[in-house]
């Protein structure tokens, strides 16, 4: 039986973005990564000051500089000029590590492959080819007050990307608390998935038959509703 | 006491077969570019190379590769814009790769400098990453046993540096240099502007010289994403 993955009312990715970036609190330190996460910036809500952080050292960058203007010395982790915010700070990479490791940072924002309903992450490589490489990943996913995932629900074949037990290699154990995907907005409580918010045009049914795990109702679930972007 | 070479050469001149190589910076932000290849220029072989990445185009760390210098990479990330020169080593078994997640490699190094043979850290618990290691419980969270990460060298880039090694970074080329600056026998540092002692102030000072043992002054030094973008192949 083909699953209907309900395509055509799916969040964009640019709404999964901004459905993120409502949950940032005014004055919260925020680790984006690198892709998809880094647009959750654009979704600030007017009137909140969020700091964001890079794991190469810098607190409370800001916007890519214009073409022409990029000073190669002030990147992002993902290599990227930026520029920066009034009351920016640079500091080394141990140090760095501490803010993410240590609890200081108050969320952090990853995409994913896969997220079990334990709170297991599988977002750095799919299978054993190839030349691994693990940059921050394995770090960031421990210490944020909330991790979040931000992702599709399903893969571009249609699988779950929200799975009783992740098949591909781990990046961290027991370590999303909330996960944000084109049809619905989902807290891990307890090793399960807690269904918040879902598109309404979907029943809790048909989003089940497209998530690997089961889906527990504990209380009311919103609409999932985001503005055209 | 002054810890200035005259150039880049007699600054690396110490680097041989089968040394452990700290080589600072995150992508091209604080990559020592002309120490590096005023090492290429030596050609020592054999070496133990440990930075975030494993090089990018034609130049830097991917030029010590493609010159068949680099035995071994430790880093977390050995990808970048143009990852050929360590994906085609690697992939050839030419190089071998310790892979290390990137707050774990700066702890390690840090550790390092630090006179700290191990510490535990939650990143990597239950991953393939931590297969082998010692795994202890602290207040009812597991935690993975890394050790620390020394060098016989470290190639630093600085921004300001005084003849006592005294430094100073730019922006976020700051990165892993402090931390390798530690964890060295011997570290080697590119300054872009050498000054006489007491032209940094001390309250200025990110790297105290006690750290560093060569300073040598490259004005104008380049940039990893300029010469990618122009296309520069070093060897």
């Amino acid at each position: 039986m083909t699953v209907d993955t309900r395509e055509d009312i799916k969040l964009s990715n640019a709404q999964i973005a901004w459905r993120a970036a409502q949950d940032i609190k005014d004055g919260a330190y925020v680790n984006l990564g690198i892709g998809f996460p880094e647009m959750v910036a654009r979704y600030q809500p007017p009137g909140r000051f969020v700091t964001f952080h890079t794991e190469n050292g810098v607190l409370g960058f800001g916007e890519p500089p214009a073409a022409g203007e990029e000073d190669w010395d002030l990147i992002n982790a993902g290599k990227k000029a930026v520029t920066l915010k009034p009351g920016a700070a640079f500091f080394n990479h141990a140090d760095s590590f501490a803010m993410v490791r240590g609890g200081h940072l108050d969320v952090a924002i990853l995409g994913a492959y896969q997220v079990a309903q334990s709170g297991d992450l599988a977002n750095w490589r799919v299978g054993s080819k190839g030349v691994p490489a693990v940059g921050g990943a394995m770090d960031l996913v421990h210490g944020a007050k909330q991790v979040f995932v931000i992702t599709e629900h399903v893969t571009k074949t249609g699988e779950p990307k929200l799975v009783e037990k992740c098949t591909f290699p781990l990046t961290g154990v027991g370590c999303i608390t909330r996960v944000y995907t084109s049809h619905a907005v989902i807290d891990i409580v307890d090793g399960r998935f807690v269904l918040r918010e879902k598109l309404p045009g979907m029943t809790v049914e048909e989003l089940q038959a497209m998530t690997g795990g089961k889906l527990h109702v504990d209380g009311p679930v919103a609409d999932l509703v985001a503005p055209a972007l | 006491m002054d810890k200035t070479n005259a150039n880049a050469a007699e600054a690396v001149a110490g680097i041989g077969d089968g040394a452990r190589v700290m080589i600072g910076g995150f992508g091209g932000s604080g990559a020592p570019i002309e120490l590096i290849h005023a090492l290429i220029d030596k050609r020592p072989r054999g070496l133990t190379v440990i930075n975030n990445n494993a090089g990018n185009g034609r130049i830097g760390i991917a030029a010590m590769i493609d010159a068949g210098m680099v035995s071994k990479m430790i880093c977390s990330f050995p990808r970048s814009s143009d990852p050929r020169a360590f994906t085609d080593a690697y992939l050839a078994g030419k190089v071998e790769l310790e892979l290390v997640p990137q707050g774990t490699l700066a702890e390690r190094i840090r550790a390092g400098g630090a006179g700290i043979p191990a510490f535990y850290t939650p990143t990597a618990y239950g991953t393939e990453l931590a297969d082998g290691k010692v795994i202890a419980e602290f207040d009812g969270r597991s935690y993975v046993q890394e050790r620390w990460l020394k060098a016989d060298f470290a190639l630093i880039k600085a921004h300001v540096g005084d003849t006592f090694g005294n430094l100073t970074y730019n922006k976020a080329a700051r990165n892993f240099n402090p931390l390798m600056c530690m964890a060295a026998a011997e570290t080697i540092v590119q300054v872009s502007r050498l000054v006489q002692p007491g032209g940094i102030d001390p309250e200025d000072v990110v790297t105290p010289g006690i750290f560093v043992n060569r300073v040598v002054e490259i004005a104008d030094p380049q940039q990893e994403e300029v010469l990618i973008k122009a296309g520069v192949a070093y060897i």
